[in-house]
């Protein structure tokens, strides 16, 4: 246990450590975001009835940050550490595969839950807070921190170098949190599209967050519940085949 | 007693690299052991595959007793390992590296043991310092404190003063022949020969993936090499017919090989016999440079 509560804190020291660049930057970005796109789409966008645009971006937003800084944590560790060497500090170890993941995905969350806990007061000056129910706020926040910290760990496992990395961020990261209705109800989507996000976890992880802020979704938030669950569960296993088989680090 | 490490016929390949071609290897617990062999000759691969970095085609390890594999956990605990090259953390000072280190040992409050290594390796002064301002000798020192904060019965060091100071492997060898001199086990891969031939009781010499001489030291220097007596007589004078036999010509001088210093007399009286006179002279201890030059020439492992 000592083994894991060790790199947990050790992974956690280090985004701190730089929180000007892990934390504060992505806040930044987030508040750009949000004055730009209040600024010129309030009152031209109808998502929910009598729901004010603004205050409709706010749970997309603070989402996306989570997760994009969740994915970088995780991922970013991993690939540093591989390219410095200094991975080896916790390959030669008794650490176990679990213990290496949980480390890492919960870093990841707790780092994802810090931007997204900053960008959330940031917005106060923008919009209202308000919450539906905190439980669904809670769950979706840890759980798609989870499941994006995962994804990191996987994409940090696979990548050999620092573009690797950043094409798997720039072509599936990316499109996948832009296109999963941060800045829009997918109901405003032609059909085809609307379609398509559905094929998007991320999609059901913001709708269900979504929807603990004002008790209104695109879909059930139970049917997200399930399928982030279900996300989540099928890449832990993955990684965990990984890691047991020693992919790319214990060659 | 198991022995403090235990490789039988151990192979890797990397395509069609055949890095580890069936390595058979016993060490015992309290051995100073020397691993020599020229670059690429599967030195590091073979202390990957005891720490549990390189897996192995074929063929087990085991550290103290444990399988490295099948009970890693037990295993790793046994075995510090000072990688050869120079890798950190660059977000951390050197307490806290160590800190951490024994964390995922496992180990909680360890800054007695801490403070103890850093004393040893002359780094107290740079315990806050953050690892990115260490100068390159410094950062050395902290992978050998690193792979010490678990105590580990049996320390493998590979090539750890490669580009080293001699201050520093001054007291890096001090502390690890305190280290052995105490029961752990040390195994040492190193390009200096000279450092091996002083500290390790026992050495095997690989080439190619295999372990071509394994022996004591001093057995290896006494098959492979001898004490040598260099000489040049007065105007370039040939040696009397009964050395000259034994001697080998390098330009003007004479290199007369020898086993004991009794022979040496001998040799001095069969020159003045001859009526030459000897202008300059040295002798020459048995050298492990030699062994090791020997031993790779050769093709064959000698019985």
């Amino acid at each position: 246990m000592t083994g894991f509560t060790t790199l947990l804190y050790k992974e956690v020291l280090r985004f701190w450590k730089v929180g000007f660049q892990t934390l504060a930057a992505p806040i930044l970005t987030a508040m750009l975001y949000l004055l730009i796109f209040s600024h010129v789409l309030e009152g031209h966008v109808q998502v929910y009835d009598a729901l004010p645009y603004t205050a409709f971006l706010v749970p997309g937003l603070v989402m996306m940050s989570l997760l994009q800084n969740a994915f970088a944590n995780s991922s970013s560790s991993l690939i540093q550490s591989k390219v410095m060497g200094s991975i080896i500090f916790i390959l030669l170890p008794p650490i176990s595969n679990f213990a290496f993941f949980a480390a890492f995905v919960l870093a990841a969350v707790l780092r994802g839950l810090a931007v997204g806990l900053g960008v959330l007061l940031v917005t106060v000056f923008f919009a209202p807070l308000q919450f539906d129910q905190l439980a669904w706020v809670a769950a979706f926040a840890v759980l798609g921190g989870a499941l994006l910290g995962t994804l990191g760990v996987l994409a940090g496992l696979w990548a050999d170098k620092f573009d690797q990395l950043a094409a798997f961020q720039n072509f599936l990261i990316m499109p996948l949190t832009f296109l999963s209705g941060v800045f829009y109800s997918i109901h405003s989507l032609p059909p085809f599209w609307q379609q398509v996000s559905r094929y998007n976890p991320v999609f059901y992880i913001i709708d269900g967050f979504r929807h603990g802020f004002f008790g209104m979704s695109d879909v059930s938030p139970w049917l997200s519940l399930a399928v982030v669950v279900g996300c989540l569960c099928a890449l832990t296993v993955a990684a965990l085949l990984l890691l047991g088989r020693g992919y790319k680090l214990r060659v | 007693m198991s022995p403090a490490i235990r490789v039988s016929q151990v192979t890797k390949r990397y395509r069609e690299l055949v890095a580890l071609a069936g390595i058979d290897l016993e060490i015992g617990q309290g051995e100073f052991f020397g691993l020599l062999g020229p670059n690429g000759a599967g030195k590091t691969t073979l202390i990957s595959a005891l720490a549990g970095l390189v897996r192995p085609d074929a063929g087990r390890l085991w550290v103290m007793g444990h399988d490295v594999q099948q009970d890693y956990r037990k295993a790793r605990r046994q075995l510090g390992v000072v990688p050869q090259e120079i890798v950190f953390d660059p977000f951390f000072s050197v307490r806290e590296t160590l800190r951490f280190q024994s964390g995922y040992f496992g180990i909680r409050h360890n800054d007695d043991w801490i403070d103890e290594i850093l004393a040893n390796l002359d780094l107290t002064a740079k315990a806050d310092v953050g690892m990115r301002a260490l100068s390159g000798g410094m950062k050395r020192r902290v992978l050998v404190a690193q792979a010490l904060v678990h105590r580990p019965p049996v320390i493998v060091l590979d090539e750890p003063t490669a580009g080293v100071d001699v201050e520093l492997r001054q007291t890096l060898w001090g502390f690890i022949r305190r280290l052995n001199g105490e029961g752990h086990t040390v195994v040492l891969t190193t390009h200096y020969l000279e450092e091996a031939e002083n500290l390790c009781g026992r050495i095997a010499m690989m080439k190619n993936g295999r372990i071509v001489a394994l022996d004591s030291t001093s057995n290896l220097l006494r098959r492979f090499s001898a004490h040598t007596l260099r000489l040049r007589l007065e105007g370039g004078a040939p040696l009397p017919a009964l050395q000259s036999a034994r001697a080998e010509r390098q330009g003007d001088h004479w290199v007369i090989a020898f086993e004991h210093f009794s022979q040496v007399e001998r040799v001095l009286a069969e020159i003045r016999a001859a009526g030459a006179v000897v202008e300059d002279m040295t002798t020459a201890q048995p050298d492990l440079e030699d062994v090791f030059v020997k031993i790779m020439g050769q093709e064959e492992l000698p019985s």
